[in-house]
C-alpha cells in the first residue's frame, strides 16, 4: 500500500502538477507574452482583461503546481534523495541533475517571478519605476525556466528511459 | 551581444543546447 502511494498516486501527482507547471510556464511564454504586446498596441490597448482576470489565475496554478511537483518529487525519490542532488550514485545523476533543474525552476518561481508579478499586476504597490524593473527581471526568470525546462524534461524522462539506471519502487 | 532570452526561438534553441551539454555531462559522470 505505501508503495502503491509513493509510486503510484506519487508518481501519477508529479506528472499532473508537472503538466499543469510547465504548460502554464509555455503558456505565458509561448502565448501570452507576444499576446500583451499586441494589445497593448491596440488602439485603445486591449491588454486589461487578460491582467486583471487570466494573469492572476494562471499565476495562482503555476506557482502552486509547482509546490505540488516539488513536493511529489521528494516524496518518489524518497531515501534516494542524497543519493540523486549529491551524486552519490551514478545511476541517480541523470534525475539528479533533472531534479537541481527543477528546482532552480522552484526558486525562480516564488524568488523571482511571483514577487515581481505581485508588483506587475498591482497586487502590491509599486512605483512606475520598479514596474519596469519588475517587468525585466520576472521576463528574464520566466525565459530561463522555458530554457531549463528543456533539459529538465530530458533528464526526467531519459533517467529511466535513455540511461535505463535509476528506478524506484 | 543580445541575449538569447529575449527571443522564444533563442530560449528553446539555448535549451536545446544545454541538453545536449548536460546530457554529454551525465555520461561522462556515469563512466560514458
Amino acid at each position: 500500500m505505501g508503495d502503491f502511494i509513493v509510486y503510484g498516486l506519487g508518481r501519477w501527482l508529479h506528472i499532473m502538477a508537472g503538466v499543469m507547471w510547465i504548460g502554464l510556464l509555455y503558456y505565458f511564454n509561448f502565448v501570452q507574452v507576444d499576446a500583451m504586446k499586441a494589445a497593448a498596441a491596440d488602439q485603445p490597448p486591449t491588454g486589461a482583461g487578460i491582467t486583471k482576470h487570466v494573469a492572476p489565475r494562471a499565476l495562482f496554478f503555476f506557482r502552486w503546481a509547482a509546490v505540488v511537483t516539488v513536493l511529489a518529487g521528494a516524496m518518489i525519490l524518497g531515501e534516494r534523495i542524497d543519493d540523486a542532488l549529491l551524486f552519490k550514485e551514478r545511476a541517480y545523476v541523470p534525475i539528479g541533475i533533472g531534479a537541481w533543474l527543477g528546482l532552480i525552476m522552484f526558486f525562480n518561481v516564488w524568488v523571482l517571478i511571483w514577487p515581481n508579478q505581485k508588483k506587475i499586476l498591482g497586487i502590491v504597490p509599486a512605483t512606475d519605476e520598479e514596474k519596469a524593473k519588475a517587468r525585466r527581471v520576472a521576463f528574464l526568470a520566466s525565459r530561463t525556466n522555458v530554457m531549463l525546462s528543456l533539459p529538465m524534461l530530458f533528464m526526467m524522462v531519459a533517467s529511466g528511459g535513455l540511461f535505463r539506471r535509476a528506478f524506484f519502487g | 551581444m543580445k541575449n538569447p532570452l529575449d527571443s522564444l526561438w533563442g530560449t528553446v534553441i539555448a535549451g536545446l543546447v544545454l541538453t545536449g551539454v548536460l546530457y554529454m555531462l551525465a555520461k561522462s559522470m556515469m563512466g560514458g
